[in-house]
C-alpha cells in the first residue's frame, strides 16, 4: 500500500511539474509535447488507482484519456499548427518569473482550500486533490496570461486534465456515463477550436488574440 | 411506460430534426422543416406538462429523467420560445441570405445547430443526473459558439472566441463543484451513478457534509453563474448577443440564461439542505444585486441596440438570482414568474430589434429612427416590448418585480433601495433610447420590410395576459414549484 501511495504522489508531482513547465514554455510545439506528457501521467495514474482500488471502470477512463489526450488531441494540434504554418511561432511572453511565483501561490492556496476535504477522505489518493485543483488553477492562469489562441486552448485542456485528476483522486472517478459525456464534450470542443483557428487565422492573419480587441465598452 | 414515451418524443424530436436538417441543408424548405420540428417538440412539451399536472412529479427511464413542476414549466417555455423563434427566423434568415451575410454552408449549419441547441437545453432540464446536467450545459454552449461567429466578421469571431473561452473556463469550475458534490454524496449513497441523481441527493441532503457542500457551491456558483451572465462574470454576454444572428440572440437571452439559473437553483437546494444556513442564498443575493446595479448603469451608455438589450438581460437575470437567493415562498414565486415573463418579453424584443436593424442595415441606435411611421408593427412591438421589460403595469414583468420587491422589503429591507435604484436607472435608460428610435420621420436609408408579426404578438399577448390575470393553473403550478425549492 505504501509503495502505491508513493507512486501516486510521484505521478501527481509529475503532473504538477508539467503544468509549471507549460507555464514557462514559449514554443508552441514544446507546449503540445508537455501537454502530451501530462495526459500520459494522468492515464498511468488512473490505471494504477483502478488496479489498487479494484475499480475496473477506471481502466476504461484510463484508455479514454490515453487515446484522447495523449494521441488524438496532440495529433490534431500538431496538424493544425503545421497547416497554419505556425510551427516556428515562438510566443513573446513577458514576466515568466512573476507568473511562476503566482503559480506557487496558487498551489499553496489549493492546499489550504482543500484541507477540509482531505481530512474527511479515506482514500489513499486524497492528498492529490490539492494538486489537481492547483493544475486547474495553473491552466486558468495560463489562459489569462497568454495571448496566443493555441496556448489558450492548451491551457483550457490542461484545466480539463486537472478536473479529471480531481475526479480520480477524490472519488475513484465519476460514474462512467459522466466520464463518457465529458470526453464527448472535449471531442466536440476540439472540433470547434479547430474551426476557430482557421477562422481566426483567415480573418486576422495571425493567431494572436491581442488583435481581437474591437469589442469594447465605449465610454 | 407511457411517461417515458412522451419524454422520449420530447427529447428525440429536436435531435432527429437536427439530423434531418443537416441533410436538408440550404434547400428552400429547410426553414419549414425547422418550424415543424420545433412545433412537434412544443406539442410533446405540452403533453408532458399535462401528464405532470395530473399525476405530479415523476421519474422515468430508470430514474435517469425526473420531471416536476419546476422543470416542466421551463421545458414548455423552452419548446414554445424555440418554436416562435423558428417562425421568426424563416423570413429573417432568408433575408440575411439574400444580403449575402450567410452562405450555403452557413444555413445548413445554422438549422442543424439550432435544433441541437434545443435538444441540449431540454436534456439539461429533464435529466436527473447532475453530471449529465453539466454535460448538457456544455453541449448547449458548444452548439451555439459557432452560431455566434456565423457571419465570419472580425467582431463576430472575436465575440465567439470570448464566449467559447470564458464559458469554457466557467463551466470547468462547475465541473469541479460537481466532483466535490459527488465526493460528498458518495459517502452517504455509495459509489456509482445513483449518487449523482438529484432525487436521491435531495432525500439525503441533510446528511451530506456541510463543509464540502459549501465549498462545492462556490465553484458551482462561479461556473453556472458565468452562464447566467452574472457580474463580474458577464463579459462574454453582450458580445455574443450583439454579434450573433438575431434569432440566436433571442434564444440565448430568453432560454439559455434561464437554464443556467435552473441548474444553479437545483444545486442550491442541495446545499441548503446540508448546511441549514443561508450561506448559498447570501452568495446568490450578492451576485444578483451587483448584476442589477452594474447592468443598469451600463445600459445608460450603450450605442448598439442588441448590446443594450443584452445588458437588460443581465439585469433581469440578476433580479431572478437575487430573488432565488432571498428565498421564501413569495420571492421564489416571483422569481419563477420573472423567468417566464422575462423570457417571453425579451425574445419578443429581439424579434422586433432584428427587424428594425434589418430595415436600417445597422445596429446603431442613433441611426434607427421613425419606426412608428416606417413599420407600425415593428415600432409598436418595440415600444410595448420596452414597456414590458422595464416593468410597467399592466405587463407581467410588473407583477413579478412587484412580488420580489415586497418580499425584499419584508426579509431584507436594507437591499430595497439598491434594488429600486437599479430598476429606476434601467427604466430611464431603456425608455429614453427606445423613444428616440420609434418616433421621428422616416430616414431615407430605411427600407420597408414585411415583418414576421405572429411571434411578437403572441409573446406580448401572453406577457400582457399574465400581468392582468394570472391563470389558476399557472399560479398553482408556481406554488408547487416554489414549495419544491423553498
Amino acid at each position: 500500500m505504501e509503495t502505491i501511495t508513493q507512486i501516486n504522489s510521484f505521478l501527481a508531482a509529475l503532473v504538477l511539474l508539467t503544468a509549471f513547465g507549460m507555464l514557462s514554455q514559449k514554443r508552441i510545439s514544446s507546449l503540445i509535447h508537455l501537454f502530451t506528457w501530462q495526459g500520459l501521467f494522468l492515464s498511468i495514474n488512473t490505471a494504477i488507482v483502478g488496479y489498487v482500488a479494484g475499480r475496473h471502470h477506471l481502466y476504461i477512463s484510463s484508455i479514454l484519456t490515453l487515446s484522447l489526450k495523449v494521441i488524438l488531441l496532440p495529433y490534431i494540434l500538431h496538424v493544425l499548427i503545421a497547416r497554419l504554418k505556425h510551427r516556428k511561432d515562438v510566443e513573446t511572453v513577458v514576466n515568466i518569473p512573476t507568473t511562476m511565483l503566482i503559480g506557487i501561490v496558487l498551489v499553496i492556496f489549493s492546499y489550504h482550500l482543500t484541507a477540509p476535504v482531505r481530512e474527511l477522505s479515506t482514500f489513499i489518493t486524497r492528498s492529490t486533490l490539492a494538486i489537481a485543483l492547483a493544475t486547474v488553477m495553473i491552466g486558468l492562469l495560463m489562459m489569462i496570461t497568454r495571448r496566443h489562441a493555441v496556448t489558450q486552448i492548451i491551457g483550457f485542456l490542461a484545466m480539463e486534465n486537472g478536473l479529471f485528476f480531481a475526479a480520480t483522486s477524490t472519488t475513484y472517478g465519476m460514474p462512467l456515463v459522466v466520464e463518457l459525456g465529458v470526453a464527448l464534450d472535449v471531442l466536440i470542443a476540439a472540433f470547434i477550436f479547430g474551426m476557430f483557428f482557421f477562422q481566426i487565422h483567415t480573418t486576422f492573419d495571425s493567431l494572436d488574440v491581442d488583435q481581437m480587441a474591437r469589442l469594447k465598452e465605449e465610454s | 411506460m407511457q411517461n417515458s414515451a412522451v419524454l422520449l418524443i420530447l427529447l428525440g424530436t429536436p435531435l432527429f430534426a437536427a439530423a434531418v436538417l443537416a441533410f436538408v441543408g440550404d434547400r428552400r424548405f429547410a426553414p419549414e422543416v425547422n418550424i415543424t420540428g420545433s412545433a412537434a417538440t412544443f406539442v410533446a412539451g405540452i403533453g408532458l406538462a399535462l401528464e405532470v399536472y395530473e399525476q405530479g412529479s415523476m421519474l422515468a427511464g430508470e430514474n435517469f429523467f425526473f420531471v416536476d413542476a419546476f422543470n416542466v414549466y421551463l421545458a414548455v417555455l423552452t419548446s414554445f420560445v424555440s418554436m416562435t423563434t423558428a417562425i421568426f427566423s424563416r423570413p429573417y434568415m432568408r433575408r440575411e441570405r439574400e444580403h449575402g451575410r450567410v452562405g450555403h454552408w452557413g444555413m445548413r449549419f445554422y438549422h442543424a445547430m439550432f435544433q441541437l441547441f434545443i435538444f441540449a437545453m431540454l436534456l439539461c432540464l429533464l435529466t436527473n443526473n447532475i453530471g449529465v446536467l453539466w454535460i448538457a450545459m456544455e453541449l448547449a454552449t458548444l452548439s451555439t459558439v459557432l452560431l455566434v461567429s456565423l457571419y465570419r466578421t472580425p467582431t463576430a469571431i472575436e465575440a465567439a472566441w470570448k464566449y467559447f473561452i470564458l464559458c469554457g473556463v466557467g463551466i470547468a469550475q462547475a465541473l469541479f463543484g460537481t466532483v466535490l458534490l459527488y465526493f460528498a454524496a458518495e459517502r452517504v449513497l455509495g459509489e456509482g451513478g445513483q449518487a449523482l441523481l438529484w432525487t436521491n441527493l435531495s432525500l439525503v441532503s441533510d446528511k451530506l457534509e456541510p463543509t464540502i457542500l459549501s465549498l462545492a457551491f462556490v465553484f458551482l456558483m462561479v461556473g453556472y453563474g458565468t452562464k447566467v451572465g452574472l457580474v463580474p462574470l458577464h463579459n462574454w454576454l453582450p458580445d455574443a448577443h450583439s454579434e450573433g444572428p438575431t434569432p440566436i440572440s433571442a434564444v440565448l437571452s430568453g432560454l439559455l440564461l434561464n437554464i443556467a439559473l435552473y441548474a444553479l437553483v437545483r444545486c442550491k437546494v442541495l446545499v441548503d439542505g446540508a448546511t441549514h444556513s443561508h450561506h448559498a442564498g447570501n452568495i446568490m443575493m450578492g451576485f444578483g444585486i451587483i448584476s442589477i446595479l452594474v447592468a443598469a448603469f451600463s445600459l445608460l451608455r450603450q450605442k448598439d441596440i442588441k448590446r443594450m438589450f443584452s445588458y437588460s438581460s443581465i439585469e433581469h437575470m440578476g433580479i431572478a438570482t437575487f430573488a432565488f437567493g432571498l428565498g421564501g415562498p413569495v420571492a421564489t414565486f416571483g422569481a419563477l414568474l420573472h423567468m417566464l415573463v422575462h423570457s417571453l418579453a425579451k425574445s419578443a424584443i429581439f424579434f422586433t430589434v432584428g427587424h428594425a436593424s434589418q430595415m436600417h442595415r445597422t445596429q446603431e441606435m442613433d441611426r434607427i429612427k421613425g419606426l412608428f411611421k416606417g413599420n407600425p408593427l415593428v415600432g409598436w412591438g418595440l415600444m410595448f416590448g420596452a414597456m414590458a421589460i422595464v416593468g410597467m403595469p399592466p405587463f407581467g414583468v410588473f407583477t413579478s418585480e412587484f412580488l420580489i420587491l415586497t418580499a425584499t422589503m419584508k426579509s431584507a429591507p436594507l437591499m430595497t433601495p439598491f434594488l429600486l435604484l437599479g430598476l429606476g436607472v434601467a427604466f430611464a435608460a431603456i425608455f429614453r433610447k427606445v423613444q428616440a428610435m420609434v418616433s421621428g420621420e422616416i430616414p431615407d436609408y430605411q427600407k420597408p420590410l414585411k415583418a414576421a408579426h405572429v411571434p411578437v404578438m403572441l409573446h406580448m399577448a401572453i406577457v400582457l395576459a399574465i400581468g392582468i390575470y394570472l391563470p389558476d393553473f399557472l399560479s398553482k403550478w408556481f406554488i408547487t414549484a416554489a414549495e419544491l425549492i423553498k
